[in-house]
């Protein structure tokens, strides 16, 4: 099973590496919207840090949702979806694995640049390294999210703006966590309670979105 | 009899624009929602008419 | 799918054909029911019920804005069950129930939120508070819009009605988590803590009102949900003889 898990993944990642700058996109658009605000509320810098964190989830959220149909699309396109979904290996499977594909391709890039934009927005040390690691929570749920909605709106037209409004208010217990860990430690308090709960989601929507996903395209595909 | 007058019911003690804006809009929504519905009923039937009269 | 037999089995609804008949003698009832509980309730809650005396007036806005609210909820897990059943058991008139289903849950969201707003701003001084209510509240607003959006894109009937049901059900079992996080993150933001939706202590009678008001709203859910479940049985089963000889007349249907 890890071996299917793992060369789905791996084509994937390999057909993102021949479009690299499709690829980027989302990194990109992440690192220009969440730049965009303090020249939209001002440089003064306690506003900015006590904003960050949401600002920063909320682009990351937008980001990842950018970037989340190309998981389907292409193989839909060119039949090969079809051959997934007839073939005999598991689709739960080879759902994770493009699930994987996408976060190691969109997530991480995400992750990383999450301390450069914490700089700018004048965040302590402390709250950038707990500001990364929610995203690093946070940014696979994301993706395993989009995944459900992807295969959802799967060859529809107006498929990509569907998945915004299908898929971020689902999104919204992850962002209080997400957001709440980062400002407990900026407070002197502990994120444990945050983090555990992040956490958790994390484990349930690892549990459940793959599943989801599988019948949604099963569903698409009919 | 809570009221006093027919303009005390109105006036509601001050807050009738919420009271009546928050009755008003639901009302009016509700017999919007109404009449769509009748009339997509009724659209319905007209193209099925439409359609074996082709 | 034609059913001779006129008795009155669980299955009676489940046929297009027998909905539609049935449905055309019920629908006035409804709207009658509609109008008589709403007809007592309003008048027990503006002219029986006391005034509040922190609130004044404005605490009548409680008889649509609850009973708004709670609809809104009913009417997505209801949305929810029948679209997973239509799913699950490929059957075209519980799909058909679940569409109707959705346009009213989305407007008593709204109605419970407008109402909400115009409660809150001579109670608390603002159009809107993000309280743990009222922010789920929009919440559950979205995946009304959702709902709606994703089934109105897809062209196809079935792949239309099987991904709302999907979407519906992953909304379901998302909505305790969210009210959940929502309330967390509300107490963590101790500055409005004050929910707008605080009820005044009820006496019986507002309790009464607000009961009748329910019951209104629910048989006016009845009547509208039908009648555009009417218009979706017309749209979907076009191609029927039923449907032709219900719709044109005996003569025509011998096509």
């Amino acid at each position: 099973m890890s071996g299917l898990l793992i060369s789905v993944a791996r084509r994937d990642l390999l057909l993102a590496r021949r479009r690299r700058i499709e690829a980027l996109l989302p990194l990109g658009f992440f690192i220009v919207a969440a730049g965009l605000f303090p020249i939209g509320v001002g440089p003064e810098p306690q506003m900015l840090r006590q904003m960050a964190p949401g600002v920063v989830w909320v682009c990351a959220l937008l980001a990842a949702m950018l970037s989340v149909t190309q998981m389907f699309a292409s193989d839909h396109q060119d039949g090969s979806l079809e051959q997934m979904l007839l073939s005999s290996q598991p689709l739960v499977t080879v759902v994770l694995g493009k699930v994987l594909a996408h976060w190691l391709s969109s997530g991480v890039p995400l992750v990383l640049a999450a301390p450069l934009i914490g700089v700018l927005f004048d965040m302590r040390a402390q709250a950038i390294g707990y500001l990364a690691l929610t995203l690093l929570l946070g940014t696979p749920i994301l993706s395993l999210l989009g995944a459900v909605g992807a295969a959802l709106t799967l060859g529809l037209r107006s498929g990509a703006a569907l998945v915004f409004l299908l898929v971020l208010p689902l999104t919204i217990p992850a962002l209080i966590f997400g957001t709440g860990a980062v400002g407990a430690v900026d407070a002197g308090l502990s994120a444990q309670a945050h983090l555990s709960l992040l956490g958790a989601l994390l484990i349930v929507t690892l549990l459940g979105a793959p599943v989801a996903t599988a019948a949604a395209l099963r569903i698409s595909m009919d | 009899m809570i009221w006093t007058s027919m303009d005390a019911f109105w006036h509601m003690g001050g807050y009738g624009l919420y009271v009546w804006g928050s009755y008003g809009v639901t009302v009016a929504l509700m017999v919007a929602e109404a009449l769509m519905a009748r009339h997509r009923v009724k659209v319905a039937r007209a193209a099925l008419v439409k359609e074996s009269n082709t | 799918m034609n059913q001779a037999a006129p008795a009155l089995r669980w299955t009676t609804f489940a046929a297009p054909s027998r909905f539609f008949a049935l449905s055309g003698r019920m629908v006035p009832w409804f709207w009658v029911a509609t109008l008589a509980f709403a007809a007592v309730g309003l008048y027990i809650g503006f002219f029986v019920a006391p005034t509040d005396h922190q609130q004044g007036e404005s605490y009548r806005i409680i008889f649509i804005h609850v009973p708004a609210a709670w609809m809104s909820m009913l009417i997505y897990l209801v949305m929810a069950f029948w679209a997973a059943w239509g799913w699950i058991l490929n059957a075209r008139m519980a799909s058909m129930y679940a569409r109707a289903l959705a346009p009213t849950g989305a407007m008593f969201t709204f109605v419970a939120l407008w109402t909400g707003a115009l409660w809150g701003k001579p109670t608390w001084g603002t159009w809107w508070v993000w309280d743990a209510r009222l922010t789920s509240e929009f919440i559950l607003l979205l995946l009304y819009i959702g709902y709606i959006a994703l089934t109105e894109a897809i062209d196809d009937v079935r792949r239309a009605a099987n991904a709302g049901a999907l979407l519906a059900l992953v909304g379901a079992v998302n909505i305790p988590v969210i009210y959940f996080s929502v309330r967390w993150w509300n107490t963590l933001h101790q500055g409005a803590t004050i929910s707008a939706t605080a009820a005044p202590k009820m006496a019986s009678t507002m309790l009464t009102a607000m009961l009748l008001m329910t019951l209104s709203f629910w048989a006016y859910s009845f009547a509208v949900v039908f009648t555009r479940a009417r218009a979706i049985v017309l749209e979907q089963e076009s191609d029927t003889d039923w449907v032709r000889a219900t719709v044109l007349g005996t003569k025509e249907a011998k096509r």
